[in-house]
């Protein structure tokens, strides 16, 4: 886990301000954006993937029986349910 | 595939969503908004370009949400300088690695170059820089991300804003009906300085896009690929038609999707029958105030548009004369 | 024993000429220029070795100076060295990359031929450009004439890549004075050069084996630490700079100092000058010791890092110290060397008054006399107390 940046020294910076993890953003929570979050029902998926495609994050990924399912880096932007080519997926509201 | 004349691959025989490459180049964990259709394009094109691919990025959105210390969204090598310049300093990275490779300093081959903009960074503020790369004839893809006005300050207008757009510097009023300009035309500007590629391409249309990511990057020279981003905090459209309103844009002619190969214009994704612009226009917040008058001749003026693009896809010279010496075949 | 100096061979070449093959003695492998006057003699002449084969770089011909720097980040980047010219307006033109380049550290060479700014356009001398770009985090250096323009543009790319250095370097030199002069100077051979400045290495560079994110955006909470650490790199970086003026030195035979000092025993007044100023001032301090006066001459060859301990160290036993600016920084203190000198000189205990002259805005010519009036005028404002902040010399209608 990179270390919060107000506990951050000027030495432990790396020269420039370069950094050199990439993909640390994986590191930051953006699940706690969401207000709903996708609901996949399975009878009616093909597996064909479009949901997957058409998440400008990310947050869909495959499961082992072929499946897909969100992650926590869903927005619940709602994408993937106006995309899906069978209308399997729908919206529903984050529990409080 | 023949029949809706996609950017075309002899690669593949099928084309499903589930058998793109599933490595994430573009990482989650970024902050753009719900429902980015810039970010949604951003995620493809770096799949597209290949892990041997290095980027120069122009400030703005994307540049934002994906690099704020001490976190990055980028998997591949990255750099980010200003805002106006992304396409010199790209010209620069293409120029050291020649020298580098020349002078047998380079493990391997030179990465692929790839410079992105937004419009602003790109047909704005960026437009000079741009034009220097292209006529001193890099070896690098440029990629702009249009999602139609300075975004990441706070929606202000931008060349590439269409006409009677709302924005906060073209806020319609009493006196105005919103922008006032028609949409720069990018393709036709990179098209004039004889380059090799130039493409439009939308997330919407993801094989298309893929491909003709693909295709620029392996186009001996410069290619410049102006890509259609919706924006629903900019356009004020719902987050989850982002990937529908880019369709609407296709399938109004607004946006159509074609690309120029060596001068040739061809258009890669046809519509049998267009739809009416206020099919695309009624869905966005940022043209709620337009009256008939307007919409009108949005739709006059995108048909006549349209038809002079069917024209000079079908015409049998192309836009300028390739260098001989340059002449290559087109990459598939 | 001294140790045996290195092969020289004396030429009589145009100073711009000279740092073009400074350039191409330090193998430089990326240049990205656009030509404006008076550098352009040092672009063209990099321009025809590259064509001919005995630089092997990629030349760029940007189309604008902003364009320049910004290639040459982007070559920094891949991991070649790099180099650009310019002055002016295209050094004003670059401002805002400046910074960047610096922060970024990226180890660029860059040679300022010194211009006054427009407006009025002046295509003549005078450090206008440079001064407007004091805070661009680059370590700056000037030199007074075709030898040391020679010299310290083979340095430059040694002090910049410096592995616990990695910042870029401007050399200023005076913009026709030197470089449209011909001068005699001691080239050093290809072989010494070679083993002087080893191949660059970058800490970092662009590649997809090991990718990094350059250029990320600091919140409020990091933006600070981040600058603490460029201060530091560029402060620190003084021991290193002197260390290999030093091993040029043991080379050439050619030492050089952050100030340098010119007949200052027992002088009483001091003028400081910059630049090619400083050979005129030269001849000015003679004459005065031919007739008694005890004055002599620091020259100011380091600007950044500023070298406080080594100035106030030079100053010491002077009475009066007469700093000869060559930009005006309007509405302010005048002249920004005076004002960094006069700053630097406060805190001492004991230390010697100050006064600041301007003189040779935009090329206008200095000569000896010049510097014989101001010690007079000098004399006369300290007895009657200084009448104004500076004295803008030489100016009609005062």
């Amino acid at each position: 886990m990179t270390k919060p940046l107000e506990q951050t020294t000027w030495q432990e910076i790396e020269i420039g301000g370069i950094l050199t993890k990439p993909g640390s953003a994986r590191e930051y929570d953006v699940g706690t954006w969401r207000s709903q979050h996708p609901v996949w029902t399975k009878s009616r998926c093909i597996k064909c993937g479009v949901c997957w495609t058409t998440c400008p994050e990310g947050g869909i990924s495959e499961q082992p029986d072929g499946y897909f399912d969100m992650n926590n880096y869903c927005k619940g932007c709602g994408i993937c349910a106006k995309e899906c080519v069978t209308g399997c997926i729908t919206m529903v509201p984050e529990e409080e | 595939m023949e029949k809706f004349g996609y950017a075309q691959s002899t690669k593949f025989d099928t084309f499903a969503s589930r058998l793109l490459p599933r490595e994430e180049y573009f990482v989650g964990g970024h902050r753009s908004c719900q429902g980015c259709g810039e970010a949604l394009a951003v995620r493809w094109v770096c799949k597209a370009i290949g892990k041997d691919a290095v980027i120069a990025h122009a400030t703005g959105c994307m540049e934002i949400v994906s690099s704020g210390m001490p976190q990055t969204a980028w998997m591949h090598p990255w750099i980010h300088v200003a805002f106006e310049n992304t396409a010199a300093v790209a010209a620069g990275l293409e120029a050291g690695y020649k020298i580098l490779a020349r002078k047998g300093k380079l493990e391997g081959k030179p990465p692929k170059v790839v410079a992105m903009g937004g419009d602003g960074g790109t047909s704005d503020i960026g437009l000079q820089a741009l034009s220097g790369a292209l006529e001193r004839g890099h070896n690098f893809t440029y990629v702009c991300w249009d999602n139609e006005a300075y975004m990441n300050t706070g929606i202000q207008r931008s060349s590439s804003t269409p006409y009677g757009a709302m924005t906060t510097t073209s806020p319609p009023g009493k006196l105005s009906i919103g922008q006032s300009t028609w949409k720069k035309n990018m393709v036709a500007i990179a098209v004039a300085h004889g380059i090799p590629y130039v493409a439009t391409a939308s997330p919407a249309y993801l094989f298309d896009l893929y491909f003709k990511i693909r295709k620029a990057v392996e186009t001996p020279g410069p290619a410049y690929v102006h890509v259609l981003c919706v924006c629903p905090t900019g356009w004020r459209s719902p987050t989850e038609l982002s990937v529908r309103l880019a369709r609407l844009a296709t399938e109004t002619a607004v946006f159509p999707l074609y690309e120029v190969v060596n001068g040739h214009y061809r258009l890669t994704v046809e519509v049998p029958k267009l739809r009416p612009v206020r099919d695309y226009l009624r869905l966005q917040g940022r043209f709620r105030h337009l009256r008939d008058k307007e919409i009108d001749f949005i739709q006059r003026q995108t048909l006549a548009n349209y038809e002079l693009l069917l024209k000079k896809c079908q015409a049998p010279f192309p836009e300028f004369v390739p260098l001989a010496h340059e002449e290559g075949k087109e990459v598939e | 024993m001294a140790k045996p100096r290195a092969q020289a061979k004396r030429v009589g070449m145009e100073v711009s000429i000279a740092v073009s093959h400074a350039v191409r003695l330090a193998r430089a492998e990326g240049i990205a220029a656009y030509p404006i006057t008076p550098q352009t003699h040092i672009v063209e002449y990099l321009s025809s070795l590259v064509a001919n084969g005995e630089l092997e770089a990629e030349f760029m011909n940007v189309e604008s100076e902003h364009s320049a720097i910004s290639a040459c980040i982007g070559m920094s980047a891949a991991g070649a060295r790099t180099y650009t010219a310019t002055s002016s307006q295209g050094l004003a033109l670059m401002h805002e990359i400046l910074f960047i380049a610096s922060a970024m550290r990226f180890p660029i060479v860059m040679t300022v031929a010194n211009r006054a700014l427009s407006a009025p356009l002046s295509i003549w001398n005078d450090h206008s450009d440079i001064m407007a770009a004091r805070d661009i985090g680059w370590i700056q250096v000037f030199v007074e004439n075709g030898q040391e323009a020679f010299d310290h543009s083979i340095m430059a790319f040694r002090i910049a890549e410096h592995p616990q250095v990695l910042l870029p370097i401007v050399v200023n030199l005076d913009g026709f004075i030197l470089s449209h002069v011909v001068e005699a100077l001691e080239f050093v051979d290809r072989e010494t050069v070679d083993k002087f400045l080893p191949p660059y290495k970058p800490r970092h560079r662009l590649d997809p084996r090991r990718p990094v994110t350059m250029g990320a955006f600091a919140m409020p909470e990091i933006y600070t630490e981040v600058k603490m650490a460029h201060q530091v790199a560029l402060s620190e970086a003084y021991e290193r700079i002197l260390a290999i003026w030093q091993e040029w030195g043991e080379l050439t035979g050619r030492y050089y100092r952050p100030v340098e000092h010119y007949r200052t025993e027992g002088a009483k007044v001091l003028f400081l000058t910059m630049g090619s100023l400083s050979e005129v001032a030269e001849v000015a301090v003679d004459d005065l010791r031919e007739a008694g006066e005890e004055v002599g001459l620091l020259k100011l060859r380091l600007w950044r890092p500023f070298p406080f301990a080594a100035l106030r160290e030079a100053v010491d036993g002077a009475e009066l110290v007469i700093v000869c600016d060559r930009a005006l920084s309007p509405g302010g203190p005048g002249g920004p060397v005076h004002s960094e000198v006069r700053s630097a000189l406060y805190p001492l205990a004991q230390r010697p008054q100050t006064l600041g002259y301007i003189i040779g805005l935009g090329g206008r010519d200095v000569s000896p006399a010049t510097f014989k009036e101001i010690l007079v005028s000098a004399r006369q404002e300290l007895q009657k107390g200084p009448s104004q902040e500076f004295y803008l010399f030489g100016v009609r209608g005062a």
